[in-house]
């Protein structure tokens, strides 16, 4: 399923994010504990997959709210919601939702992801097509530390950060802005652009003062 | 004395008498404490070993149940049987039952507590002549009126019923000729079952107790096809399963499921026993099952068969049948997603699953309630302003510096880090609902704000700016 941004689409084989898999996003910095734009980003993805059929998604903590979500586009009516579970339990419901028909997608805020956890994502969503989104959530920076980098099955590791909003000169908070770093992809090249949030459509677009000129893609450390 | 076995009252000691005069009578006496809560749960737990005999069960006092066995005596080979099947297994447990069964509920009464034997079988017919001996005692009248039958030398129910009946009205009000009546079935006596009577359901008992998990399951699955296949000609669907196990020492075992929509998939509902049944402890063997629907929904079948008619417009009624039924285009949708949710309810608990419902509401952390699957309503859009995509459960406090009245913070700390504000939008002035108690003054000024490094917060200050006490802030959500 492409962005609609052809810069990013290009640097992901198949011109876009393979549904029938799994992904991760993580936050950046403090945002790694609540998953702020990552959950932003993940909802604009959902708020793009068609036919719009349900989506689990299974919270680490009871905070996600309605009418955000609504503004990136996805309908809060299409999810169904897990809470109060621990880390098993969460990758134990993303299991069973990968295995249903009903699902268009899952989602798992998890904290620990084992290779051997993230492999189970993995083959169950490509059996069904359903896709797998792990949304990391880190409580303290030690937890973070051992898992930021840890290896998994993911074919595609995302990390969005809040960017300082763009100014026009005018008083307030503008146009949010997020850098977003594809820094693992399997069969394609880690890169990482300056965009706009996504819109009430689920679209992000590069960054206004990046339209103009060649987007920056740079190569970043690769985990 | 609260009771007494059959060789006390052999010796003259009768429930009432104080323990220090029957202690005086036999010094050697044995002597429990009385414990009338256990009493009382062993008797709920006695009704529930009932239901073998009747799904209808009620208790009756301290010491009695009431079975209505309509119907259900040829399942034990007649009423004889079915009556010496209960003092029987009554005596295995180690009670001293007594048991009668009549065609009104006030002689199977009388006959239990008052019979000649211990178990009484009374056919049509025959109930005046039965009872005739009986005690007066046996019409369950209360001490006042026994007391004063007693004192006109009415002993035996025979004596009773020989007296006209407008003396016995002009002497006793109707309390006496009621019972008389209701003893001798002309009048209908409603007695109010222990639980309600499932309608649904089907059992199987087993010539040999079964102990393995596996035999359990094939017998579960086997009862829930029975089960299905029933609800399926009445065209229903079960939300609630109750699964009674029978233990050969008289305990039992429930597994009970619930299910989000109505289902009769013997697939679904048996993996959702399944994992109740891990659970059972069999004891030393389970001698009887009963699998009864306790909650059941109207659950039209889906006219499958539709989906091979020809022409666009044949489709199209058939995709609208199949969409109404729940079932999307690939044969997928609700019934699908039901599974699902059922599923993961039935491991986590039903509160842990559910879907966000809008609310009308103005105060954020009631805009939008957590509710059941399938179950929530839509009765109000969803709040068009600016909102973050992460709501904090509760407004957390923060130390926030805001020198100029009525203007965001310049500086914050939240969860002990420091966050500068370069941006800033607001106050969006949001008061609290004041039909609620305690809430008329609760007036929260929000405000949006971006930190040096981007991050956007929702921050709000309690109540109206007032120079002289210091402002009380607050971290309520985020924005990405």
């Amino acid at each position: 399923m492409p962005f609609g941004v052809p810069a990013m689409d290009g640097a992901l084989p198949g011109g876009g994010l393979a549904l029938g898999a799994l992904h991760e996003v993580a936050g950046s910095g403090a945002d790694e504990e609540d998953g702020v734009t990552a959950a932003a980003f993940i909802a604009g993805i959902l708020a793009r997959l068609l036919p719009p059929q349900p989506v689990l998604w299974c919270l680490a903590a009871d905070d996600l709210y309605g009418p955000g979500l609504a503004a990136c586009g996805l309908a809060p009516e299409r999810l169904i919601l897990m809470r109060g579970g621990n880390d098993q339990d969460v990758l134990w419901a993303m299991e069973e939702g990968l295995r249903s028909k009903a699902l268009a997608a899952v989602v798992g805020e998890v904290a620990t992801l084992s290779l051997s956890a993230s492999r189970r994502l993995q083959l169950a969503a490509e059996a069904s097509g359903n896709t797998a989104l792990a949304l990391r959530r880190w409580r303290n920076a030690d937890l973070a530390s051992r898992q930021r980098l840890s290896p998994n099955a993911a074919v595609t590791r995302w990390r969005v950060k809040a960017l300082p909003s763009e100014s026009r000169g005018e008083p307030g908070v503008g146009k949010p802005r997020w850098q977003v770093a594809l820094w693992r992809c399997r069969g394609g090249v880690p890169a990482e652009w300056m965009v706009e949030a996504c819109d009430a459509t689920g679209h992000v677009a590069l960054a206004a003062a990046l339209v103009d000129r060649p987007a920056r893609l740079r190569q970043v450390a690769n985990g | 004395m609260t009771a007494v076995n059959a060789a006390a009252e052999g010796l003259g000691i009768v429930p009432g008498l104080p323990l220090t005069d029957a202690r005086a009578l036999h010094p050697s006496l044995a002597v429990a404490a009385a414990d009338p809560v256990g009493d009382r749960a062993a008797l709920l737990r006695l009704a529930r070993w009932c239901g073998r005999y009747s799904p209808w069960v009620a208790v009756d006092g301290a010491d009695g149940l009431w079975l209505d066995v309509t119907g259900c005596a040829h399942l034990h080979d007649g009423e004889e049987s079915l009556v010496h099947d209960v003092i029987a297994r009554l005596a295995a447990q180690g009670i001293a039952g007594r048991a009668a069964i009549a065609e009104t509920a006030g002689a199977a009464w009388a006959l239990a507590r008052f019979g000649s034997r211990a178990a009484i079988v009374v056919l049509s017919g025959d109930v005046a002549q039965a009872i005739k001996n009986l005690k007066i005692n046996g019409l369950r009248f209360d001490n006042e009126v026994s007391s004063e039958l007693d004192r006109l030398g009415l002993r035996e129910i025979g004596d009773l019923l020989r007296l006209p009946r407008v003396a016995l009205v002009a002497r006793f009000g109707n309390r006496v000729a009621e019972r008389l009546d209701q003893l001798l079935g002309q009048v209908a006596e409603p007695l109010s079952p222990l639980p309600p009577s499932p309608l649904r359901w089907t059992r199987r008992r087993f010539a040999e107790p079964i102990l393995t998990p596996e035999a359990i399951a094939a017998a579960t699955e086997a009862l829930l096809l029975a089960l299905c296949r029933r609800l399926g000609g009445e065209q229903m669907g079960a939300r609630r399963l109750v699964l009674t196990l029978y233990r050969v020492d008289g305990e039992t075992a429930e597994v009970a499921v619930g299910t989000a929509r109505p289902s009769r998939d013997p697939r679904h509902l048996m993996r959702l026993l399944a994992e109740g049944l891990g659970e059972v402890d069999p004891g030393l063997g389970i001698e009887d099952m009963i699998l009864a629907a306790t909650a059941v929904e109207r659950l039209v079948p889906a006219q499958l068969g539709l989906k091979r008619l020809t022409g666009p417009a044949a489709r199209q009624l058939a995709r609208s049948i199949l969409e109404a039924e729940g079932i999307g285009r690939d044969g997928t949708g609700a019934a699908e997603l039901a599974v699902l949710v059922d599923r993961l309810a039935s491991r986590l608990g039903p509160e842990a699953i559910g879907c966000l419902a809008p609310r009308q509401s103005h105060v954020p952390e009631r805009a939008q309630r957590f509710a059941p699957v399938f179950a929530a309503g839509t009765d109000a859009p969803w709040p068009a302003a600016r909102r973050p995509i992460r709501l904090l459960s509760r407004p957390e406090p923060i130390e926030a510096v805001a020198p100029v009245p009525d203007d965001p913070p310049i500086l914050f700390r939240w969860r002990r880090l420091a966050h500068r504000v370069r941006r800033a939008d607001g106050p969006e002035r949001i008061a609290g609902e004041w039909w609620r108690g305690g809430e008329r003054d609760a007036v929260r000024d929000y405000y949006g704000v971006e930190d040096e490094e981007g991050r956007r917060f929702w921050l709000f200050r309690a109540g109206l700016y007032r120079p002289e006490i210091p402002a009380r802030w607050f971290l309520h959500g985020l924005f990405a």
